[in-house]
């Protein structure tokens, strides 16, 4: 029945091309707009590290000694130097990496390029595994290395492009400020969305986070390298009190160190949140921070704490769905003319034995096809708006793409459209009483 | 015209009435809204930087220390002045859509117990004030001496200028000239008052207002180098911005010039607001989308209930009716469907709204924006109907007489 019911609704499209030709565009134009948002919304909302990332915690305390605020207030999104060391020593779970960011100026001694400024990450061994970071060349640095401040780094893929044209720099020498440093590692390409262990501070970017999708740094070092490498250079989250010392943070009163540790099952999670709190209140006792309150945020969790989906994705997704749903209203009113004008046909369908099921199918199925030619439509369209996203020079644009499941979805939303728009006039056309209709033939 | 006939035609359509109200009523509420969120971008993007864009660049070198600064800066300085055209050229920590740089919370006495706020410095050298361009409508400008050296973030005391909005802030109705405020151990006391000078960082929504800055007076050194302010007559700049940072490798080797942000005035800000035009610029495509897809969505409606009611119209006419008669029947139709759809689309619009400045920080929709969405509407169904109610007008009497 569906191959003739099929025949029946191309023969009813062609007859009446003009209002075919603008349901189909409605449809296709309010896809096109809704998967264009969805996709991007899709690519920004997922899981950095699906399956991993429920062992992933990121630790927060507050360091600042002086009375200030209510007792219910957050912490801060990041540690002081001395919480930040405590806590990584203590070893106390599976995995743990200390995070920090800065600028470094960075040369290929002997190569007479001139030198580049990119940003390095500060970090602990612990940090590649943690995060299922992909090697292309060598390994990451050992806790030795880290312990011994061995001056080793390792980069990112981008940049042993373009330093090394891409070939095994390990054992190369970079120069990093005043200091010649070893490469141990060279990355895979590696583009997570979003950099979420850096990810800080979004509660005060007003939605403008569209920076956490940028690119990861380029240069990776052990933590306590980095700081007699780049002294000078490193940036504070947030001070209690000025730094005597610009950029030299290590005795400074600012929060300026992340730390994620992993902790696998239930049991760690919850002695690793006592194990935080007890240290607060030790330090409150010693009298060195002000505030007990401490938090351990699984990964999914700091990222929505940090809202980092950008506030004009939100907003974009919303004004297109809002426009889906004018275009059904559309689609509902012009099938409704078009079915409606057929009342005739359907009353000598009905006459001659059809059911009312049989027309209702019979008019879905056409409301299908609609929503199938629709959605290669609105799939088309989708390509042309996420190009445009593309051309956006958003720290995302080179993340935008269409995958295997957001293709599937565009043609399911399509037809679902259209058959929820298909379903009312359906019902009214399989409603036509046939006496009536022949009556006026 | 007489109304209740048509009442009681579009009684026996009352699915179809619905619908095209409905989808007015959506139109009306997104169109509403979407405008005023154009018009908040737009209005963001004419912010007045109080400085002569056209004229001026901003050049930012990175890559060296602290003990190399002095002479890095006696050498760019010179090295800048040299250039053909350039009219000065300043040692400033920032610019109006440059890098963050400053932004310090501050209070109105030593203690620091009454916190005003987080306003942003700018730090610059003699003559900054003037190369700026700033407007100054209280007071005085620094003078010579009130340039002195930093020791860590600005000098220990500094005679500062301040903008209006800021003065209006901190002490509300009173002379400002004079007066003291503090952040930890530095102290200020205000010399002169500004027309504008931007924040560097413009944030629409932010705790800080967009003219919350001072201008610190300062001698260059290690706290105060590598970011330069270029003045050059507006036909020569992009070029003397060209030279300068080539002029780097010469100048400077060792230093790295940040391109990204080493650019006029004019391209910063015209950068800063990128995101905020692919918006506007969206929501443009959006608001055309809608309309036609609205009036398309009239159009084939209207063209059905034409063709269905053929035979009505015939007889109409055969009864006397002109063809101005059939063809206002059909616009007064349409004037009244969209009219319900607009009593609910208003109501749905404050709905949108409220729950965009719940969620999305968006001000308050100014009521002036439902009757011009409202007029809108109304044309745009008129439009829609127009071509159908002629062919409905064009039916001939003789209609009437054929198969009834």
């Amino acid at each position: 029945m569906f191959g003739y019911y099929l025949d029946l609704a191309i023969r009813s499209l062609k007859r009446n091309r003009l209002l075919t030709v603008l349901m189909v565009l409605a449809i296709a134009i309010g896809i096109g707009a809704s998967m264009t948002t969805l996709t991007v919304m899709h690519l920004l909302s997922g899981d950095p590290l699906p399956g991993k990332s429920a062992h992933l915690f990121y630790a927060q305390v507050d360091g600042d000694p002086t009375p200030h605020g209510g007792s219910l207030r957050e912490p801060p999104d990041m540690l002081d130097y001395r919480s930040a060391m405590d806590l990584w020593g203590a070893h106390r779970a599976d995995r743990q990496a200390l995070i920090a960011d800065s600028p470094i100026k960075l040369g290929v001694p002997g190569t007479g390029q001139p030198p580049l400024m990119l940003t390095m990450l500060s970090t602990t061994s612990d940090f590649f595994p943690m995060f299922d970071v992909p090697f292309e060349y060598g390994s990451a640095w050992t806790a030795a290395d880290g312990a011994n401040r061995a001056r080793v780094a390792v980069i990112s893929s981008d940049l042993n492009d373009k330093l090394f044209g891409g070939k095994d720099s390990v054992g190369k020498t970079l120069r990093i400020r005043e200091s010649d440093v070893r490469i141990v590692g060279v990355l895979k390409p590696w583009r997570p969305s979003p950099t979420f262990y850096s990810v800080v501070g979004g509660r005060f970017a007003n939605g403008d986070t569209a920076s956490y999708y940028g690119k990861p740094e380029d240069v990776f070092m052990p933590f306590r390298t980095s700081l007699e490498v780049n002294d000078g250079n490193f940036q504070q989250f947030n001070c209690w009190a000025l730094p005597p010392q610009p950029g030299h943070l290590e005795n400074a009163p600012c929060n300026w160190v992340g730390l994620w540790v992993e902790l696998d099952g239930q049991a760690k999670i919850a002695t690793y949140r006592a194990f935080l709190d007890h240290y607060a209140q030790e330090q409150k006792a010693l009298g060195r921070i002000g505030y007990t309150e401490t938090r351990l945020r699984a990964l999914m969790d700091w990222l929505d704490y940090n809202h980092v989906i950008p506030k004009n994705v939100k907003l974009q997704t919303w004004l297109a769905f809002a426009f889906l749903a004018i275009c059904l209203f559309n689609m509902v009113g012009l099938l409704l003319a078009k079915f409606l004008r057929r009342a005739g046909e359907i009353g000598v369908r009905r006459a001659l034995g059809a059911s009312r099921r049989s027309v209702f199918a019979q008019c879905l199925t056409e409301a299908g096809l609609i929503g199938f030619i629709g959605g290669v439509g609105g799939w088309l369209l989708t390509l042309v708006g996420l190009w445009l996203v593309r051309r956006q020079q958003t720290a995302y644009s080179g993340l935008v793409h269409m995958d295997a499941s957001m293709f599937a979805i565009t043609f399911v939303l399509a037809i679902v459209v259209s058959l929820i728009a298909g379903a009312l006039p359906a019902l009214r056309a399989s409603r036509i009483a046939p006496a009536l209709q022949l009556k006026t033939l | 015209m007489q109304i209740q006939p048509i009442l009681a035609a579009l009684k026996k359509h009352r699915l179809a009435t619905v619908l095209i109200a409905l989808e007015i009523a959506l139109a009306c509420a997104v169109l509403c809204n979407a405008c005023f969120l154009i018009a908040g971008r737009l209005s963001a993007m004419r912010i007045n930087s109080g400085v002569d864009e056209t004229s001026l660049g901003f050049l930012s070198l990175q890559g060296f220390d602290a003990s190399q600064a002095s002479d890095l800066n006696a050498r760019v300085v010179s090295g800048l002045r040299a250039i053909p055209g350039v009219e000065s050229v300043h040692v400033i920590n920032s610019v109006p859509f440059g890098p963050q740089a400053g932004a310090v919370g501050i209070t109105l006495d030593q203690a620091g117990k009454q916190f005003r706020g987080v306003p942003e410095f700018y730090v610059g050298d003699p003559g900054t004030p003037q190369a700026l361009g700033l407007e100054l409508v209280a007071g005085r400008m620094p003078t010579a001496e009130d340039y002195q050296a930093i020791k860590t973030f600005v000098p220990a005391s500094s005679r500062v200028l301040i903008t209006r909005t800021l003065a209006g802030h901190l002490w509300p109705g009173k002379d400002p000239l004079g007066k003291e405020f503090w952040t930890g151990p530095f102290h200020f006391r205000v010399i002169g008052v500004v027309a504008n000078l931007a924040i560097q960082q413009y944030d629409e929504e932010g705790e800080r207002g967009a003219q919350w800055t001072a201008f610190v007076p300062a001698q260059p050194g290690p706290q105060l180098a590598g970011t330069y302010l270029i003045r050059a007559n507006p036909h020569d700049l992009d070029r003397v911005m060209t030279e300068a940072k080539a002029a780097m490798a010469r100048i400077a080797p060792d230093v790295v010039v940040d391109h990204e942000d080493s650019q006029t005035i004019r391209e910063l800000r015209r950068r800063f607001f990128r995101t905020d035009r692919a918006m506007a610029g969206l929501l443009v495509g959006v608001i055309v989308a809608l309309l036609g897809v609205t009036a398309f969505g009239i159009v084939g409606l209207a063209s059905f209930w034409v063709a269905q009611r053929r035979k009505q119209i015939g007889i109409r006419r055969a009864l006397g009716a002109t063809r101005a008669d059939i063809l206002r029947y059909f616009q007064t139709e349409n004037f009244l469907i969209v009219t319900f759809g607009i009593v609910l689309g208003v109501v749905l619009a404050i709905c949108v709204n409220i729950a965009l400045m719940k969620f999305f920080e968006v001000p308050r929709l100014p009521l002036w924006y439902l009757p011009i969405g409202v007029v809108v509407l109304w044309l745009l169904g008129q439009l829609a109907v127009l071509v159908p109610a002629l062919r409905a007008a064009a039916v001939p009497p003789v209609v009437a007489t054929r198969s009834v």
